[in-house]
């Protein structure tokens, strides 16, 4: 009873929220809306008995994901009445990519049959004795191992080309090497002035003075060794 | 009576409001006395007396804090925008209490006792950011604004290496069940054998909460007080409340996940008398002095040096040291539920 009471509830909360996300004006409440939407479909996966994949989806989208897109949406200085402005000139191509899309799904989920093995196990999450988390496990790292690997495999490089696009080291930009400040001394940063008494002040350099800094090197060795100079 | 309590369906709805009931009043009054204990704590260590006018020793001091912030105007900017201005407080305050639900606080004493606790956990502490990058967007200030980047990326950061400390106690421990998690620490508690991981949690815990000395999101002397600098009164007052309520949450996680939750020190007699209660609010009272001493004690992180702990050295370490203890884990046969 209460279990379809709150399903009818999430569900519907999930489908307004989908609504808004892509009718909001302001985009920051389109991501709010869309991580409210995140929310509703891991209760529904808590209903579903899925408790594993409803903890994950809320810790990774909600979490990690919409954090940064809210962090990009913020930032971006996007102004969306003239994005909108478009909206006749590309409502024919639109329409007809969205129709082609629509024709397409329907016949891929028409002809869509399910294995008979699977049927069984469809809507029970649960297989019986083990919990939710050791079934997904097993599923992952020992019948499907290799398969999960190489998708690890292909994350990897798409992580490694994004930095590989996005990584400038510019000739200006200064590095702190922390290792050589917390390796200095006092002897090496400081020097004792013996000052004489009633001795003007307009001298350039005071009692216990800094010295000045040393010229930076251009290029540091790759090694890490040899920073303790003297 | 109890037959109704535990079998129907709306017993159970009444019986769970009583439950979160008895947690979060001692909760929320533990919330008080630690802004109490802090101050005292804090002028202790400075050479001051702290609060001691309200009351004997000052000990109604909260109370009276609480009733000014009850009732100070609530100013709302009008350049903001109102509602999200308005939940964003609200946000903070019940993410910190919502996590509470399935904190064993004896053997099977959690108002909900999942399968999946630990996730569950993690999952709420990483929705913390959302209060602060929400209110920060929200009070239309530049000052807030650089208060709730910052902190967007600092709990971003610094929850990374606090899933790989999850994950090793998880396999020292074979099950996401916070009640097994602390029962798997009956003969040795995993503060000993995991160490480094614990050091690790606890300044992860610190980054999480923004407490000093990674309070670089409220940062005082540069950008005024952050995120909430548009706040004021009771919705101030949230904000703070929260803060609070989860520097508990998150002592109360170290407790439970190294040092042995609600167990004695020592299975031996005098020691098992003391029920388990006390012995896990006696943990959660000692980190949070941690807390409150390392405040009072370091200097404020740079927000360069800030990100270079959370990446490059906690990040690599607690990866490292994942793939030892399943390794060892491995080698010499302890795995649990092998």
């Amino acid at each position: 009873m209460i279990t379809q009471v709150l399903f009818y509830l999430f569900a519907a909360v999930l489908i307004v929220s989908a609504a808004m996300v892509v009718s909001a004006r302001n985009p920051v409440h389109s991501v709010l809306f869309l991580i409210l939407a995140f929310f509703n479909a891991a209760a529904l996966f808590l209903i579903a008995g899925a408790e594993f994949l409803a903890m994950t989806l809320v810790i990774v989208y909600v979490g990690a994901v919409a954090v940064l897109f809210l962090f990009v949406v913020m930032m971006l200085d996007v102004d969306f009445a003239e994005l909108r402005g478009g909206f006749q000139r590309y409502l024919p191509v639109g329409a007809a990519v969205g129709i082609v899309l629509l024709v397409e799904l329907t016949i891929v989920l028409g002809g869509w049959k399910l294995a008979p093995g699977s049927v069984k196990a469809h809507m029970s999450p649960t297989p019986a004795n083990i919990s939710n988390t050791e079934a997904l496990g097993r599923l992952l790292y020992t019948d499907y191992i290799f398969l999960f690997q190489a998708s690890g495999l292909v994350l990897l490089v798409a992580m490694i080309g994004a930095i590989v696009l996005t990584l400038r080291d510019r000739k200006t930009s200064r590095h702190q090497n922390i290792r050589v400040q917390t390796e200095r001394s006092v002897a090496e940063t400081l020097e004792m002035m013996t000052v004489e008494l009633g001795a003007s002040t307009n001298r350039s350099g005071g009692f216990l003075r800094p010295k000045p800094p040393e010229p930076e090197k251009v290029e540091e060795p790759a090694g890490g060794h040899g920073h303790g100079h003297h | 009576m109890l037959d109704f309590l535990f079998n129907t369906d709306i017993g159970l709805v009444i019986l769970t409001f009583a439950k979160a009931l008895a947690l979060l009043v001692p909760l929320l009054i533990g919330v008080a006395y630690l802004t109490y204990a802090e101050r005292k704590v804090m002028a202790a260590i400075q050479l001051r007396k702290g609060p001691n006018v309200v009351g004997p020793f000052g000990l109604l001091q909260p109370f009276a804090d609480a009733i000014k912030m009850i009732t100070k105007e609530t100013i709302i900017p009008s350049g903001s925008n109102r509602v999200l201005f308005v939940m964003a407080p609200m946000l903070t305050f019940i993410l910190a209490m919502l996590a509470w639900a399935v904190i064993p606080v004896n053997d099977g004493w959690a108002i909900a006792d999942i399968n999946v606790g630990i996730l569950y956990l993690f999952a709420i502490s990483s929705l913390g950011v959302y209060g602060v990058i929400i209110a920060g967007w929200a009070s239309n200030s530049k000052y807030a604004f650089l208060g709730a980047l910052r902190s967007a990326a600092q709990m971003v950061s610094y929850e990374v290496s606090m899933g790989f400390v999850l994950v090793t106690v998880l396999l020292c421990v074979g099950s996401l069940n916070l009640t097994d998690v602390v029962r798997a620490q009956s003969k040795i508690w995993f503060c000993i054998p995991l160490f480094p991981m614990f050091v690790i949690f606890f300044i992860s815990a610190l980054a999480e909460t923004n407490r000093s000395p990674f309070d670089i999101p409220e940062g005082e002397s540069e950008i005024v007080a952050g995120f909430f600098v548009e706040y004021s009164s009771m919705s101030f007052g949230l904000f703070f409340l929260g803060e609070y309520a989860n520097m508990i949450l998150m002592s109360a996680m170290t407790s439970i996940l190294f040092l042995g939750g609600w167990l004695p020190p020592f299975g031996i007699e005098p020691f098992t008398w003391i029920p388990g209660p006390f012995w896990l609010i006696l943990k959660i009272v000692l980190l949070l002095f941690v807390f409150i001493w390392v405040r009072a004690t370091m200097p404020r992180y740079r927000y360069d040096q800030l990100m270079r702990l959370g990446w490059k050295v906690f990040l690599p370490f607690s990866l490292i040291w994942l793939v030892l203890t399943a390794g060892v884990l491995m080698a010499f046969g302890l795995l649990p539920n092998a």
